[in-house]
């Protein structure tokens, strides 16, 4: 394991309803810091799963996963302060509809950093600025748009000063004029240089921004590779199909 | 009918003038309104630690590691089910009875023994509330809770019960109107309720009428009153619901 490797996964299993459904079946992975990794695969293959199980929202059925060197599948482990270090982003955005955004972004840094209020709001709104929201602070998640609501909901994680960033299918729930601000965000936050993990079907992002594309099929990892060898030169027949659907 | 008027006159007079008979109505009422609530605050406290339990078994049991929590956890389930279908059913007056010649049977408080019963039935039915309340809280709140760095506690605390309570208000709102009128059998055990204060001036003054009526519109005024008061919030509620 080199110095600049942030997590590193070896032989991840999960299954479901007793072993009849692999969802996962046997994944290695090692991220680099600074990385920006793109999922692709059918639906069904395991990408969520495997995002899940990064933060342990699914505990493993086997395998370990180390996080700065640290073996977070050890149930000796606080798993609450490893999330810490990893934000995720949902499909559905899943902002607290009971609060306004300001509580939102700073609920988590308030509570678990005991940052001080000011302090928190201070850097919920330059954050805010920054996605070009910040006169949206006091409004609730519902007065807002989807676009709007998944720029906020990746606020909210990074309010947490994460070492790495899961995405699960950011834009997938949105409408399609709202996607590109999303793709915009995430793209400043690559450049930025955060480590990134990320299941889309928006092949123009990682054809841009990916530093390694990774292709799932059936609960493994099929291929995996830069974007040129994945998009220009697929070798895995599956690959090949799956991209000739997409693209 | 200025004969019938006179008799409805000194038929008042005679049930809640003399003696000042009123104050069995009015010490009653007391009574009715005090062993509601906090009935039903003693009920809240109950149905929300069963509701806790229920859910956090319903939620997390399969997927907990082996070891004394997941024990723990299995034991209170298992308890708060007994608890749950013996108070559902049973009828709520032989509760009473059995709170006040069983368990207090040596205590002559009839306000506490009232509460106990009425706050022990009334946890049942809230703790069905509440569970029905937490489990309505789509299960991507509890995972953006978490995946925050929040524990299980907190993430129930600040995510989960925030919502679940606003959706279950009306609910409880409504548990408070049925337990009013409940606590109207609280008179087979010897407690003065505003239903056993006008039996009291029956036996006295050998009028049905009036005390009876007297009684009925009480409660319905009470019944109206919070009916009411129970739309305006949920209206309320709707508004917020942005
Ligand atoms: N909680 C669950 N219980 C049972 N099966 C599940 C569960 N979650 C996912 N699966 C199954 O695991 C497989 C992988 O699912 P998922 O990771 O969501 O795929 P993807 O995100 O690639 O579409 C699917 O067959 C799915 O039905
Ligand atoms: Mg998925």
């Amino acid at each position: 394991m080199s110095d600049n490797t942030i997590i590193k996964v070896n032989g991840l299993k999960k299954h479901f309803t007793g072993g009849t459904v692999k969802a996962l079946d046997g994944v290695d992975l090692e991220i680099k810091k600074g990385e920006v990794i793109v999922i692709i695969g059918p639906s069904g293959c395991g990408k969520s799963t495997f995002l899940r199980s990064l933060n342990l929202l699914e505990t493993p059925t086997e395998g370990e996963i180390f996080l700065e060197g640290v073996n977070i599948t050890d149930p000796q482990n606080n798993i609450n302060l490893h999330r810490q270090k990893m934000g995720m982003v949902f499909q559905q955005f899943n902002l607290f509809p009971h609060m306004t955004i300001l509580k939102n972004i700073t609920l988590a840094p308030i509570k678990l950093l005991r940052q001080n209020k000011k302090d928190a709001e201070e850097n919920a709104l330059s954050l805010l600025k920054r996605v070009g929201l910040a006169d949206r602070a006091n409004a609730y998640p519902s007065q807002l748009s989807g676009g709007q609501k998944q720029r906020i909901a990746i606020v909210r994680a990074l309010a947490m000063n994460p070492e790495v960033m899961l995405f699960d299918e950011p834009t997938s729930a949105l409408d399609p004029e709202m996607v590109g601000e999303v793709l915009e965000v995430m793209k400043e936050l690559a450049q930025e240089g955060m480590t990134m993990v990320v299941v889309t079907h928006e092949m123009g992002f990682a054809k841009e921004v990916a530093d390694k594309v990774i292709f799932m099929e059936e609960g493994k990892i099929a291929e995996t590779g830069s974007p040129e060898e994945i998009f220009q030169n697929p070798k895995h027949p599956r690959l090949k199909e799956f991209l000739g659907k997409v693209l | 009918m200025a004969e019938f008027l006179l008799t409805l006159k000194s038929d008042f007079i005679k049930c809640f003038i003399t003696k000042n008979r009123w104050k069995f109505i009015t010490e009653g009422l007391t009574a009715t309104l005090k062993i509601t609530l906090l009935s039903c605050i003693m009920g809240i406290v109950i149905g929300l630690v069963v509701a806790i339990v229920r859910s956090t078994y319903d939620k997390n049991y399969s997927q907990m590691r082996r070891g004394l929590g997941k024990f723990l956890l299995a034991v209170g389930n298992f308890f708060c089910n007994i608890y749950l279908t013996v108070i559902r059913g049973t009828p709520v007056v032989v509760q009473l009875m059995i709170m006040y010649y069983i368990i207090f049977a040596t205590s002559s408080n009839g306000i506490l023994i009232a509460v106990s019963a009425f706050g022990i039935n009334s946890g049942a039915y809230v703790a069905e509330i509440f569970r029905s309340g937490i489990m309505s809280v789509d299960n991507g709140q509890f995972e953006a809770g978490r995946s925050l760095g929040f524990g299980y506690i907190s993430t129930m605390l600040y995510i989960v019960f925030p919502q679940a309570f606003k959706s279950v208000l009306p609910a409880l709102a409504n548990e408070f109107i049925v337990l009013l009128k409940e606590t109207s059998v609280a008179g087979y055990v010897a407690i003065k309720d505003l239903t056993k204060g006008g039996d009291i001036i029956r036996g006295a003054t050998y009028e049905t009428f009036m005390p009876l009526l007297a009684v009925a519109g009480i409660y319905l005024v009470m019944v109206i009153f919070f009916t009411k008061l129970v739309n305006i919030l949920e209206r309320r509620l709707r508004k917020s619901e942005r």
